[in-house]
């Protein structure tokens, strides 16, 4: 076990944690499926530390234990579907080499509403989810360029050995 | 942050604010909300009359001066209270946790046939 795995195990802890107080924020923008989404900052972070593969299993951890504790089952569907679709285009981005973690962490926050929105779709036919799609665009550039400039701090500070 | 960061959000938000201003242009007053739970049907009512709806127990949703709003929902985050009260076609309030959605749709015909497709 390298210092990876305590890594791991502490970031997963820590977007939990961060999961838990974002629940406690009673914040809303008055529309469904808009929040800040602070736990996001661990997941990038983890994204630049160790790659996409890591940051996904860290996030699908992430939604898995906060769904069955402070949501339900449909709440998880929306945040993988979400996840799934914001970690490929992040991973994406990423590879490219055009993009710092802002802009990268820009498109997080958008494909991560776009991801929540068809699966919200898909669940409930018929929602007038389209009307949403602008708003959806506007909170996730936002919320993307704060969880961005957040996530570029940690990383600048994380320790070199931590990677392996 | 670099060029290329701008560009994208740039490009992000032209596309939002495009397809906002096509959303604003294009609604029409409704005068009926559409109730659905799970995807099925719960019922319709015309906003022109004030009653408060109840759906099921979990959700209660209030017709008001031509505006529909959701007034209580049992689910821990209650975002659907905090969305505001709708009366133009194809607006919505979606509670997510209870697969509730009110969705405002045109004028039935007087055939009785819809006005409105999907």
């Amino acid at each position: 076990m390298g210092k990876k795995s305590v890594y791991f195990g502490v970031f997963t802890a820590l977007a939990l944690i961060v999961s838990y107080v974002e629940a406690l924020i009673p914040f809303s923008f008055g529309v469904p499926g808009i929040k800040l989404g602070l736990a996001n900052i661990v997941v990038v972070a983890a994204l630049y530390m160790w790659g996409g593969t890591t940051a996904l299993l860290l996030s699908v951890v992430r939604i898995l234990l906060s769904g069955f504790l402070f949501g339900n089952m449909f709440a998880i569907l929306y945040s993988l579907a979400g996840a799934l679709l914001s970690l490929s285009v992040m991973a994406l981005l990423k590879k490219s080499g055009r993009f710092s973690v802002t802009g990268v962490s820009i498109a997080g926050g958008v494909f991560h509403n776009i991801g929540q929105m068809m699966a919200a779709g898909l669940l409930l036919p018929k929602a007038g989810l389209l009307y949403y799609f602008p708003f959806l665009l506007i909170a996730g550039v936002i919320t993307g360029f704060l969880i961005g400039i957040l996530s570029m701090e940690i990383i600048k500070r994380l320790p070199k050995g931590s990677k392996k | 942050m670099k060029r290329n960061d701008l560009i994208l959000a740039g490009v992000l938000v032209a596309i939002a604010l495009v397809s906002g201003i096509l959303l604003f242009l294009l609604r029409k007053p409704g005068n009926i909300v559409v109730i659905t739970v799970d995807g099925q049907e719960f019922g319709e009512y015309p906003l022109d009359e004030d009653r408060v709806v109840d759906i099921n127990g979990t959700n209660v949703i209030q017709i008001k001066d031509g505006e529909a709003k959701m007034i209580h929902a049992d689910c821990p985050d209650k975002l659907c209270m905090d969305q505001k009260a709708i009366s133009s076609s194809q607006e919505s309030i979606i509670c997510l946790p209870n697969r509730v959605v009110a969705v405002i749709e045109g004028e039935r015909d007087p055939d009785g046939i819809d006005a409105v497709a999907g």
